[in-house]
């Protein structure tokens, strides 16, 4: 350890100013802190102790708390595998068959945003943000199974440099970066995102029968044909996997689909994880999936067709709603920043993704494209919400 | 009657080194120090007195432009020894060699009944020439009071909720006629209430619950509930275009002793606290007292920093600095200048967070006494608006929002999100629990000076 930091020590002043580095202070910064919590004291005046806390740590508990997600879904992308050929296997075949699917795309992932993040902190001279170690992970977890690696790098390179650092860097981009990432393959490889793309089949041959439909496009097809939505989800793949998509096992997340928000049991760890230790909103989270299930209530009432009859409950566990309503809408950079617009911001994504997935069977994740949008409202909704507190100033002054 | 007002957001730090309640005499310090800088607004201090002067306790030491009837004067007897200037000849400090015996300037001496019978100007124009004057603090901005005006109200905190903060029971025992008489002539600057601010739970002294003509309220929360800012915003908020006043009992009790005893007397307990101290506990001294005395065999190590005030929004001076002019608290706590492997992810139930993230785990045990050092725990960032802010701060106002248009220099959106409600101290826990570690107390006294000089 002693070692270590001498030899930082040593190096050190290469990177300060008037060093032959200078140019990569930030870099070195980084990396810096990485490895030593830094010897910093307070100023001479005001608060001479401060909280243990730090921005490392705050984005280390968020990822952390993404790691059943990513575990889970390594399993599962190996068991969807080997469902789909048709062959039995151990529980150890599948999670290494998952290890080796997913671990090149988080890698991909990291390398090219952390590059990105590294070459703009150096040309304007900011310090590298931790934000990236969350975003980094969470554009895995949105990928299906078998997307191509360069395309994972080029939605990555997109999210960051037209998501984030046109809009001035960490902290001041309007979208969420993930879901960017996503959108970006969503509408510039529409043909690669979707089929049979949601199940990793490799070189083998897929077993009679397979399909490699999701309960989402089932539920569209079930609209047009006026079939009962949970009747033909119960009755999907008989033959070689029958009872996928039967609630629980769609609440488990045993189905093909993106690597990590399959399984709403997972995301509700993460949720417990993130609320427990106070890094992400419940209240956002409760009124996402508050919002989208009184909205298929309501829809339930009205009638209309198959989609629009599949009970409410439904519509939390298909699809990534339960994903989207913990790990992306909770986002505190994109999200509403009034405790009051939280509750508002969440509740809309709700409604509008059931609102999305129902009439608009064209786009069938419309829990992406809520986000995407409530993102773009949220500063609105704040801006009501601080009006609100200046105009009870206001009335206080003239009573 | 009083108001009972409950308040559940909030922080309380709760650390190793509390005084223990004990009252020691030694003897006194040699060197006495009033500095300008303690007193927010001050314009440009005019030093009264040369180098080499001899000053008794209550004469004229400097003034200000901005009101030159108001004096800043010595607190003990003795001879000037130096004044200290800063960049631009800027007056930093003067200081005062002081003699074994206190002598005092006479000032008019009265019975109470007399008192009662004095107009609110003869009354202005002995605190005004003494230098008691300067304990009266005037909100918005919590400048020095401009005694040419009459404040909606008159504030008084009975307790004190930072780290480490002394126990009133203790600070003001004995003191009742002098804080009563002090009460009195405090109703007389104002057109509302002698407000009186005490805490629901706990043990308080009979200076505050036998008063007589004030308005006792009831409190209960956590930091920053002691707070008197948090206070006039739930009891009756400062809008803008008003202005009230607040003043600690220390500056009641003189302004009574003042007028009962006929001099400017600057005694007052101080407590000596924190991990680093071997006996915590209450030393009797004067204003502006050298803190070396005091800190003489009493360390339990010599890497530490030296703090006059609470560790929240104290002033670091130095094992040879000295007490500023309203503070009754000495803070020692180790000092943090040490790096830490990878200590951004390192758990550990010693490290003092209101947050609950990954690895700490001081939330499980809140009742606990800490040992806090004075390390940042982390490097400077960009804001994240995790909602942190609004869970420390027990008032309507949004605290992010209030700070960002700081950032901006945007004076109208500074008054509308409520900056005449605020000032250092009542924000001084947002900069504790900072991820990104600013300085908001720093950034909030620059934006209450943009908006004083519009």
């Amino acid at each position: 350890m002693e070692f270590i930091k001498h030899q930082i020590e040593k190096i050190k002043p290469n990177f300060e100013k008037g060093g032959k580095w200078e140019k990569h202070y930030y870099s070195f910064e980084a990396l810096e802190t990485f490895l030593f919590a830094p010897a910093t004291t307070n100023g001479i005046k005001g608060a001479q102790i401060r909280d243990a806390i730090d921005l490392k740590r705050l984005m280390m508990t968020v990822i952390i708390s993404m790691v059943p997600c990513l575990l889970f879904g390594m399993w599962n992308v190996g068991h969807q595998h080997f469902l789909a050929v048709g062959q039995a296997a151990s529980f150890m075949d599948k999670f290494w068959i998952g290890v080796v699917q997913v671990m090149p795309i988080v890698v991909v992932s990291y390398g090219v945003g952390l590059g990105i993040e590294f070459v703009f902190a150096t040309f304007r001279r900011h310090p590298v943000n931790e934000g990236f170690l969350v975003t980094g992970m969470l554009i895995p977890l949105v990928m299906p199974p078998d997307v191509p690696l360069w395309q994972v790098g080029l939605a990555t390179a997109f999210a960051v440099i037209i998501g984030k650092e046109a809009f001035g860097g960490t902290g001041m981009n309007v979208m969420n970066v993930a879901l960017t990432a996503r959108a970006f393959l969503y509408f510039a490889y529409p043909t690669d995102i979707s089929g049979s793309v949601w199940t990793y089949i490799g070189e083998a041959k897929t077993v009679a029968g397979y399909s490699g439909a999701t309960p989402l496009s089932l539920a569209a097809d079930a609209a047009t044909s006026g079939t009962n939505v949970v009747t033909s989800l119960n009755s999907f793949g008989a033959g070689w996997n029958e009872g996928v998509f039967s609630f629980w096992n769609m609440f488990m997340g045993i189905m093909p689909g993106c690597i990590g928000e399959t399984s709403t049991l997972m995301c509700l760890v993460g949720a417990f994880i993130l609320v427990a230790t106070g890094t992400g909103s419940w209240k956002v989270i409760v009124s996402v999936f508050g919002g989208a299930y009184a909205m298929g209530l309501l829809l339930n009432l009205i009638g209309g067709n198959a989609f629009v009859e599949m009970p409410a409950h439904y519509h939390l566990v298909i699809g990534g709603l339960a994903f989207g309503a913990v790990f992306m809408a909770t986002d505190p950079v994109t999200a509403s920043q009034t405790e009051t617009g939280k509750w508002i911001y969440g509740a809309l994504i709700g409604i509008f993704t059931v609102m999305i997935r129902v009439f608009n069977p064209a786009y069938p994740e419309g829990i992406m494209l809520a986000i995407l949008l409530m993102n773009v409202f949220a500063p609105l909704i704040d801006y009501f919400v601080v009006s609100a507190n200046k105009k009870r100033r206001l009335q206080r002054a003239t009573v | 009657m009083g108001k009972f007002i409950r308040l559940k957001k909030g922080f309380t730090i709760n650390l190793a080194g509390k005084a223990a309640s004990k009252v020691v005499e030694i003897e006194q310090p040699d060197t006495f120090v009033i500095k300008p800088t303690d007193f927010h607004g001050t314009y440009m201090p005019k030093p009264v007195v040369k180098e080499g002067d001899t000053v008794k306790a209550g004469s004229p030491l400097f003034h200000d432009k901005r009101h030159e009837s108001i004096i800043y004067s010595a607190p003990v007897s003795g001879e000037v020894v130096e004044i200290k200037r800063g960049e631009k000849r800027k007056l930093l400090e003067i200081k005062i060699l002081a003699d074994k015996k206190v002598e005092y300037e006479t000032f008019k001496k009265y019975t109470i009944s007399e008192i009662s019978n004095l107009s609110a100007a003869a009354l202005k124009e002995q605190l005004l020439a003494s230098g008691v004057w300067p304990n009266l603090i005037e909100r918005p901005f919590g400048v020095v009071a401009d005694p040419g005006v009459t404040p909606k109200a008159i504030h008084i905190s009975a307790f004190d909720t930072h780290p480490l903060a002394p126990d009133y029971t203790v600070l003001y025992k004995g003191q009742d006629q002098y804080f009563q008489v002090g009460v009195d002539i405090l109703k007389k600057f104002t057109s509302g209430n002698v407000h009186i601010n005490t805490h629901a739970t706990s043990e308080i002294s009979t200076l505050f619950s036998q008063v007589k003509g004030a308005e006792v309220n009831k409190f209960s929360g956590p930091h920053p509930v002691g707070c008197v800012g948090v206070q006039i915003h739930h009891l009756d908020p400062i809008n803008k275009g008003q202005i009230v006043w607040t003043i600690a009992p220390a500056g009641v009790i003189q302004i009574g002793k003042l007028f009962l005893n006929g001099i400017y007397d600057a005694s007052k307990l101080v407590a000596l606290t924190g991990s680093e101290v071997k006996s915590p506990q209450y030393y009797k001294t004067y204003t502006g007292a050298s803190v070396k005395k005091f800190l003489q065999d009493n360390l339990k190590q010599d890497h530490v920093r030296v703090i006059s005030g609470n560790p929240l929004t104290g002033t670091s001076v130095g094992k040879e600095g000295h007490i500023g002019f309203f503070d009754q608290q000495i803070s020692v706590l180790p000092e943090g200048d040490y790096a830490e492997f990878v200590g951004w992810i390192t758990p550990g139930e010693r490290k003092l967070s209101f947050h609950r993230a990954i690895g700490l785990f001081s939330f499980l045990s809140p009742g606990k006494e800490r040992v806090v050092d004075t390390n940042t725990h982390g490097e400077p960032r960009a804001f994240v608006q995790s909602g942190i802010f609004e869970q420390v701060v027990p008032m309507d106002i949004l605290p992010t929002h209030l700070l960002k248009s700081i950032l901006a220099e945007d004076i109208d959106e500074m008054e509308a999100l409520g900056i005449y409600e605020v000032i250092e101290e009542d924000l001084a826990l947002c900069e504790f629990v900072d991820v990104s570690k600013h300085k908001v107390q720093e950034i909030l006294r620059e934006g209450l000076e943009l908006v004083q000089q519009s």
